[in-house]
């Protein structure tokens, strides 16, 4: 087990080294000179020459790569071109947006998928079943920030339930404040997880319920609650648990697009505000920082998941 | 497991668990008639019943169906779309956001243009994005995926290593890097959008590899002299075409969603070009005036891609391609 997690982590150690690297080179492809396309209409020479020495762009390529590894290391990833802003101060001002969706969205898709889920197996074959069915195969299929745009056309235009856009920070204004422009959000975000979630609680269930082990605790009259709850339930969610976590990066990448729709200036906003104004140091920082989130996300749900299930070695 | 997810899943959402649950429940305790039945059948119809047993599943599925028909209206609207469009597209001499009327079905959107007319002309080019991606993610992921798992050893780690990196990136962000660096545009977008999710395609088709690499039709064809490219050609991709062409039609759906959110951010296809991300785009300033821009073109989207999946997983279920639910 030990040694499992420490491969692991050398592993993703490996990747996130590979990761930076490849990010540092996406701006080196830039077809062109990428210092005339950052300044575009600003271009002088003089200018490009001292954007060219501020960026180290003319070094050899070496040194620029030992630098700009040193520096990530020590988390410095450079100040945006546009604004002068570090790159460090941006993310610390976006992630926290970023994953309060994400947060806010894997609350709401587990409260629906679980019970949704357990409820069509159960029912199985039956018109709640289908019915689930039919949502989970659309909401899997809609784009989440289309979903976001119908959920504020109903609960904020028309019933004006919800405020349609903008965040306010947890710390300053309290729980319900932060919550509520994070509702709808959440919803568009987590309804493709859910969708995936329910389809693997059913499956998962369905399969559990079919084994010795359940007939058994059926057999010495325990009831139907107990049986589901604590027999099948437990071993039907193992599987879940893999799939809950390969599908962060739905929920991010999602969530990194919906910003978007809410007007919710996190890393999604930040990145592509970046690339229209051809800011590199920006969206080379930001998309390392997804990577490195995507890979830390999967390393703990495989940890999470040998320590679940006692009968998985990892040899 | 990765597929479903893999990371892709912001598409790889799409690769539903495997749908009927229920068949795992069955294959436990299989009901002893079933066996009889089974081998009446095979008694009764000895000329190629796998292939017969195909075609039944093909129509008991009804999700085939619905997807069949979701499709071929795509087609349809594909190839004869600029025909059927009641209006053309870049028409801007209606009355602006006019709301949705016998005249207007869909209404018209900022600049007074029919939406009906656009969508439909928009098909066109989601279709083709989604299309032409996923056949290019499957020739580069496909190719990678077939050398690695044929000759292993350094090709394989290599290969391998260099697809687990992509993996590290959630699909879109990979779609959204490779457009920052090269441009929008038609052409970027499918590289962009086939680059995010080859490594897909290259997993599926290693795995299968591996196995198959060690059946003894591979090892007679090769003991008879038979060169690498010969064995790959003739004997593996034949064996592999039903997850191929599993993933593909879930890839086509991908690729879809993903040209429509890139377009929605303002990275896609050419700005003057009617799709059905720009409309979303467009409309969404206007979402208190004028609902209809935004609510149509989303649905469009959703229910094409719904006739992927559905197709995708019914012909999953059909073929029973466990391999796809479980690595794509």
């Amino acid at each position: 087990m030990t040694e499992y997690v420490v491969r692991r982590l050398i592993h993703s150690v490996f990747i996130v080294w590979g990761c930076a690297t490849l990010v540092f080179f996406l701006l080196r492809m830039v077809p062109g000179d990428p210092v005339v396309r950052m300044l575009g209409p600003e271009y002088t020479p003089e200018a490009a020459e001292a954007l060219r020495r501020k960026l180290g762009l003319d070094e050899p390529i070496y040194v620029q790569y030992a630098r700009w590894f040193g520096n990530v290391l020590t988390g410095d990833l450079g100040a945006s071109v546009a604004s002068g802003e570090t790159v460090t101060g941006a993310i610390k001002s976006g992630l926290p947006k970023t994953l309060s969706i994400t947060l806010v969205a894997f609350v709401f898709a587990t409260v629906i998928a679980l019970p949704t889920g357990i409820i069509a197996a159960l029912r199985r074959n039956s018109w709640l079943d289908y019915g689930a069915s039919f949502i989970a195969f659309f909401w899997v299929s809609m784009p989440s920030f289309w979903f976001g745009i119908v959920l504020i056309l109903l609960f904020s235009v028309k019933l004006q339930w919800l405020p349609a856009i903008g965040y306010v920070e947890l710390s300053k204004e309290g729980f319900w404040p932060w919550l509520q422009r994070l509702i709808l959000p959440g919803l568009a975000v987590g309804a493709g997880y859910a969708a995936i979630l329910m389809r693997f609680v059913r499956a998962g269930l369905l399969e559990v319920l079919g084994s010795d082990y359940i007939r058994t605790a059926r057999a010495k009259g325990l009831h139907e609650r107990s049986v589901i709850l604590r027999h099948a339930l437990r071993n039907a969610l193992i599987p879940v648990v893999t799939v809950a976590g390969i599908q962060l990066a739905l929920l991010l990448s999602g969530a990194v697009v919906t910003e978007t729709v809410f007007s919710i200036r996190g890393l999604g906003r930040i990145l592509v505000g970046a690339i229209f104004d051809r800011d590199y140091p920006m969206v080379q920082g930001i998309i390392l920082l997804i990577a490195i989130i995507f890979v830390l996300a999967n390393l703990i749900v495989d940890i999470i998941y040998t320590m679940l299930d006692p009968r998985i070695h990892y040899g | 497991m990765a597929s479903v997810g893999g990371k892709k899943v912001s598409g790889e959402a799409t690769s539903l668990p495997h749908g009927s649950g229920g068949d795992a429940a069955t294959a436990t305790l299989p009901p002893v008639s079933g066996h009889t039945s089974q081998l009446a059948a095979l008694l009764a119809e000895p000329r190629r019943p796998s292939e017969d047993r195909f075609w039944r599943r093909v129509r008991r599925e009804r999700k085939i169906l619905i997807g069949i028909i979701f499709l071929a209206v795509l087609v349809l609207l594909t190839i004869f779309g600029p025909l059927i469009a009641p209006h053309d597209p870049d028409n801007d001499d209606f009355e602006l956001l006019q709301s949705p009327s016998w005249s207007h079905p869909l209404g018209t959107d900022s600049f007074g243009r029919d939406l009906l007319s656009r969508m439909i002309v928009g098909t066109r080019v989601s279709f083709t994005v989604g299309l032409l991606s996923a056949v290019i993610a499957l020739a580069v992921g496909g190719t990678l995926g077939l050398l690695a798992g044929y000759y292993g050893g350094r090709v394989d780690s290599l290969i391998m290593r260099f697809i687990d990196l992509l993996w590290a990136f959630p699909v879109i962000i990979l779609a959204v890097a490779i457009v920052a660096v090269f441009g929008a545009g038609f052409l970027n977008v499918i590289v962009a959008i086939a680059v995010a999710y080859f490594d897909d395609f290259a997993r599926i088709i290693r795995a299968k590899v591996l196995s198959l690499r060690e059946e003894d039709f591979t090892t007679a064809a090769r003991a008879l002299g038979a060169t690498d490219a010969r064995v790959m050609a003739r004997h593996l991709l034949p064996n592999m075409v039903a997850p191929i062409v599993v993933q593909l039609t879930f890839a086509v759906g991908l690729g879809i969603l993903s040209e429509s959110t890139l377009t929605f951010l303002g990275l896609g296809v050419n700005p003057s070009t009617p799709t059905w991300g720009l409309a979303l785009n467009e409309g969404r300033d206007f979402i208190r005036q004028a609902w209809w821009i935004s609510v149509f073109p989303g649905l469009a989207i959703a229910l094409t891609v719904l006739g992927f999946n559905l197709f995708g997983d019914g012909l999953r279920d059909a073929l029973d391609v466990r391999s796809v639910g479980d690595a794509a």
